[in-house]
């Protein structure tokens, strides 16, 4: 008996106009890392239709805790402690269970923890900058950490990231994988950045923007922020054009 | 109005950005201690079937100079063409191959090295077989949306003159920016050019 709730067919083919241009001179790094030929478009097969399976054994307990996971004992990061969790769902709005959430971030004065990193900033000895957790039977993810800070970059002389985290996903299928990053409501920078602005719509731009929630938050202890993730969906099809038994 | 259809938009993407060996090669990177291994750094042991095989490569910019903050990761079937993945319905593949591997390059010269198997033959949704080929992706600075693309081996020419994708490929002068080059028993060289007269193909699907 096949189970018709799960769509079955072929991965939606990815809409380039939403997503960020490979071209874009106003982020400059872009300008010689842009492919310029056209890409082959086809339909996804087994290849792309199939992806790797993360077991809970290689999760440790604090992987998902960017306050402790790098801390001393007895001691935490510095910076306004937050938490972030969100739905991570496919186009038809179904969440992907068991699925693996990478998160890396700057610590609160906007510092990595990275040999090439330039700014000024301090480093936090009790911050990391990276987790990861899978999502639980309905999507879900969560993680706890400091918000991280703006820093400035080099692309024009006065270019700085507003807060944010990147976000790896892998979803159930190859064609599903996506990096993209977080912002936090209410940030100014957001709309002056030239990464953000390499999204070309103010609407898909918005739905990198997560939004304060206060009924999440943990009074006297953490502010919350949700944020939902949407993967590539499959088409809906009981008549697949596929011979028996593949 | 028609009724809506509901789909939800895909979250844009953006770029990994320099930082991308943090949250993805924490060990690789320097930070210690919180994963035990990175992610993808190890994807068979000494009883998974197959002829091993060592794959490595550079990523070039449109100057042909190398990348050295790219994140390269791959995806493939086992030797018998099945993915260890919950959605394979053909069978159980080798519990012994991830199928999965991930690569920061090297730290000095930005090379990425993928011990793996080979792949056996994978079929196209139409029932043909593919020749075999390992799935590619490619982010990183400066890169705003992942780049897929896919390699074949110089040594199945039989396979990939049949093979149904590699058929699409109209100028066939750049089906030659798919196939890795084997430089010694089991080593092949895989060059990734992001721009330029060699410009990579890459694909949409
Ligand atoms: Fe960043």
């Amino acid at each position: 008996m096949t189970d018709t709730s799960r769509p079955r067919g072929g991965y939606i083919q990815r809409d380039r106009g939403w997503h960020p241009p490979a071209y874009h001179p106003g982020y400059k790094t872009s300008v010689t890392r842009s492919p310029q030929k056209a890409l082959l478009s086809l339909p996804t097969t087994l290849s792309e239709e199939t992806g790797p399976v993360f077991s809970q054994s290689i999760i440790g307990p604090r992987d998902n805790d960017l306050l402790h996971n790098h801390a001393a004992d007895g001691e935490s990061a510095i910076g306004s402690r937050i938490l972030v969790y969100g739905q991570v769902r496919d186009q038809s709005g179904r969440g992907l269970p068991a699925t693996l959430v990478e998160v890396w971030q700057a610590n609160a004065g906007g510092r990595y923890r990275h040999q090439k990193e330039t700014y000024l900033a301090p480093l936090d000895p009790n911050f990391g900058g990276c987790g990861r957790c899978l999502t639980d039977a309905q999507g879900y993810y969560e993680f706890r950490s400091v918000l991280p800070g703006p820093y400035p970059w080099p692309n024009g002389v006065n270019d700085w990231r507003p807060s944010h985290i990147h976000f790896s996903l892998f979803g159930e299928a190859f064609a599903q994988r996506l990096i993209t990053q977080m912002y936090f409501e209410g940030d100014p920078l957001i709309w002056k950045c030239p990464i953000v602005n390499t999204i070309p719509s103010r609407q898909a731009i918005e739905d990198l923007i997560a939004p304060l929630d206060l009924n999440a938050s943990i009074p006297m202890d953490t502010l919350a922020y949700r944020f939902d993730i949407t993967l590539r969906g499959r088409r809906q099809t009981y008549f697949e054009n596929r011979p028996e038994g593949l | 109005m028609p009724q809506s259809l509901n789909y939800l938009n895909e979250s844009p993407s953006q770029t990994a950005g320099p930082y991308v060996h943090i949250g993805c090669t924490p060990n690789f990177s320097g930070i210690n201690g919180l994963y035990r291994e990175d992610p993808g750094s190890i994807m068979l042991n000494e009883k998974t079937l197959g002829d091993r095989i060592s794959i490595r490569g550079g990523v070039y910019d449109g100057m042909g100079v190398p990348l050295k903050d790219a994140l390269v990761e791959i995806w493939q079937a086992d030797a018998a063409g099945l993915y260890a993945s919950a959605e394979e319905t053909r069978g159980q593949s080798d519990p012994n191959f991830s199928g999965w591997g991930r690569s920061p390059g090297d730290m000095e010269s930005g090379e990425f090295v993928f011990e793996t198997i080979r792949p056996g033959p994978v079929p196209y949704p139409d029932g043909r077989i593919q020749a075999p080929h390992i799935t590619f992706w490619i982010v990183a600075r400066g890169i705003n949306t992942g780049l897929h693309t896919r390699l074949y081996f110089d040594d199945e020419q039989a396979a990939n003159a049949q093979d149904p994708i590699l058929s699409r490929i109209e100028q066939r002068q750049r089906l030659d920016t798919l196939i890795a080059k084997s430089e010694s028993s089991g080593v092949y060289r895989f060059d990734i050019h992001l721009q330029g007269p060699e410009e990579t193909v890459f694909f949409d699907m």
